[in-house]
């Protein structure tokens, strides 16, 4: 893959007034990656992908494309191109004209520029609509033009706005997959800004999740998704429970972690703890059996069932649990209909030590976490 | 659904309708009798009964020296308007994109820019007056006349331009510089051609505003008059229908212009439709 496309953010910040929008970013985005931000409304993704693209400049720091210092270097002549929110499609030209902008600028001839136009209109097959305005199609077909906009000035990075927010689920789920395709077939750098997780975890080589101007995680969608790094990515992402305990004994390879209501889980990755100290710990929901008996072991809770959801190719099982509101398990739909339970009941949750994931960072949850 | 409105109509309905049709009479009827009267015949007088039907007083009016320069006025008013239209359509422009910075002063400049519009305009044109004398310039149509015209205009095109830009995106300009394009070509290819729909309706009002205004020009345009202030004149000593034909003349012109313009705006707006199959 081209080195070029290369993206390094250099303790980048901005500030609008006294908000710091974007707090001290240090990130590397390898070329040829397909890279997503996500994180609440408000938490500098959109402003980190618009200083990439020269829309907006750092307070501090500098962002650097292919190794080269990006500062003096204007939009336009990054190598990027942005993908708009709402498209942003030119009303008063059309199709043709409007993929061919770019063209246009750089002072192609008029027929070059139609030929070249036309050609990228082909490629999102929208070649028939060669002569309509933008108003005269649907969503997906905007953003298709808008997709062949961008891709016409041959960027070495490509950056997407939000891009499927606008288009309905079908539609939406059609597109993460064009544009996976697209991505492998140009083998250049995208950037994807987007505020839903699973398109994230689909789409990604790299998940960066952020908060508050700062990235909590950057890392694959696995190691987002199997090893948070705080409370705050656990409850971001969804498929975890989230336990806080106090350490009350620290073995070899083990430590003992107590939670407000007396239960007691075994830690093993968190050798550095020491007795007294507070630990954050993750459980994926999936992996989480449940039986009948009241027994309290250790990795175990017992609660009263609060709800019960049929999804399809699981269930959503909800038990009372006072420190957190409540405590979930996916059941298998095969395990759970082989012994079919009530709300009410109580019920015995209860997995494996191995399970028992303890997080590093201590953010909680800030924005509202979208499970 | 027509029947079904039809079947509640009550009281209220007709008293509204009546009213309606009230208003409407008075806002129309005035024009309507003037435009009528216009074709009196040779003999007729000022008021009905129409005496016979011509086209006599709209030639008299430009054959008959009785009329002082009417000619030379409407010469004079046209220039203005047209002058008033562009000035008004290019500064609003930029006016208005520059607005959109939160520029420091940019309330009070607003405000300051408002207050023009809402002193009383024989006053204003007093004081431009008194200004041009105390500068030992003197007054004339084109200079201090205009100027007068313009604290009418520019104003109210702005405030029609705020309302253009209100549905204007600005993620359009940033895909013209994402692409590549200068502040100069985005303006070129992208701001304007945009906004062009928007910008000849704020031309046409300063156009129109520049082409009926009187107070203001009143005092400031020396010693040759405009339209309005030679009709005006000729209100006090003409006493023949060439004073409602003079009316229907000056009427169907503003008419034109604004037809054009609308005519403008609906093939721009077409052709950016596209043709619908």
């Amino acid at each position: 893959m081209t080195k070029a496309s290369e993206i390094h953010l250099k303790n980048v910040s901005k500030n609008f007034g006294s908000v710091a929008a974007v707090d001290q970013v240090d990130l590397i985005i390898d070329a040829g990656s397909y890279c997503c931000m996500i994180g609440p409304s408000g938490c500098g993704k959109t402003t980190l992908l618009r200083m990439i693209a020269g829309h907006e400049t750092p307070t501090a720091g500098s962002v650097l494309i292919g190794g080269k210092d990006m500062s003096a270097v204007r939009t336009g002549e990054r190598g990027t191109a942005l993908m708009f929110q709402n498209y942003a499609l030119f009303p008063h030209l059309n199709l043709v004209d409007n993929v061919a902008f770019s063209l246009k600028v750089k002072k192609i001839g008029a027929a070059e520029r139609l030929e070249r136009g036309r050609e990228m209109l082909d490629r999102v097959q929208l070649l028939h609509l060669a002569d309509r305005h933008p108003s005269e199609l649907s969503g997906g077909q905007q953003q298709r033009v808008a997709l062949a906009r961008a891709l016409i000035t041959k960027p070495q990075v490509l950056l997407l706005d939000e891009p499927l927010s606008a288009l309905d689920e079908f539609l939406r789920l059609q597109m993460r997959v064009e544009l996976k395709r697209l991505q492998k077939e140009l083998g250049i750098t995208f950037v994807h800004v987007t505020h839903t997780q699973p398109e994230a975890i689909a789409l990604a080589d790299k998940v960066i999740v952020m908060d508050h101007g700062v990235i909590e995680q950057a890392a694959s969608p696995r190691e987002i998704y199997d090893r948070p790094h705080s409370p705050y990515i656990a409850q971001f992402m969804g498929g975890q429970n989230i336990i806080s305990g106090t350490v009350t004994s620290v073995g070899k390879e083990e430590v003992k972690l107590e939670d407000a209501e007396g239960n007691i889980f075994v830690v093993t990755n968190a050798s550095d703890a020491r007795k007294g100290d507070t630990l954050n710990i993750a459980i994926r929901r999936d992996k989480i059996s449940v039986s009948s008996d009241a027994r309290k072991g250790e990795n175990s809770l017992v609660g009263e069932i609060t709800n019960i959801e049929y999804q399809g190719t699981f269930v959503k099982m909800s038990i009372a649990y006072a420190p957190q509101g409540e405590f979930v398990i996916y059941l298998d739909d095969e395990e759970y209909f082989a012994e079919i339970r009530q709300v009410g009941e109580i019920v015995c949750a209860h997995w494996d030590s191995q399970l028992n994931y303890r997080m590093a960072g201590t953010k909680k949850s800030s924005g509202n976490p979208l499970e | 659904m027509a029947h079904s409105s039809q079947a509640k109509r009550g009281l209220t309905f007709y008293l509204l309708a009546g009213f309606f049709g009230l208003f409407v009479a008075f806002l129309y009827g005035p024009m309507l009798i003037i435009f009528i009267l216009s074709f009196q015949g040779e003999n007729g007088g000022l008021t009905f009964p129409m005496r016979g039907v011509s086209v006599h007083w709209f030639s008299d009016l430009f054959t008959s020296s009785r009329y002082g320069d009417l000619g030379g006025a409407l010469k004079r008013s046209l220039i203005l308007g047209v002058a008033s239209m562009i000035i008004t359509g290019i500064v609003c422009l930029f006016a208005g994109l520059a607005f959109r910075r939160k520029f420091v002063g940019a309330g009070a400049l607003f405000y300051l820019s408002i207050i023009s519009l809402v002193i009383p305009g024989i006053l204003l044109g007093l004081g431009i007056g008194q200004l041009f004398q105390i500068l030992g310039l003197r007054l004339h149509w084109f200079t201090s006349g205009l100027g007068a015209q313009l604290t009418w205009t520019l104003p109210f095109g702005l405030l029609i331009m705020f309302a253009v830009l209100n549905r204007f995106d600005p993620s359009w300009e940033e895909a013209g510089r994402d692409a590549g394009a200068n502040a100069w070509q985005v303006l070129k290819w992208v701001t304007i051609p945009i906004l062009f729909p928007g910008l000849i309706a704020v031309s046409l009002f300063g156009f129109t505003l520049s082409y009926d205004e009187m107070p203001r020009s009143l005092l400031t345009v020396g010693a040759q008059n405009t339209l309005p202030i030679e009709i005006s004149n000729m209100t006090s000593n003409v006493t023949t229908p060439a004073l409602y034909a003079i009316g229907t003349v000056t009427s169907v012109l503003s008419f034109t212009a604004i037809g054009v313009a609308f005519f403008l705006i609906f093939s721009i707006q077409k052709n950016r439709a596209g043709k619908k199959r």
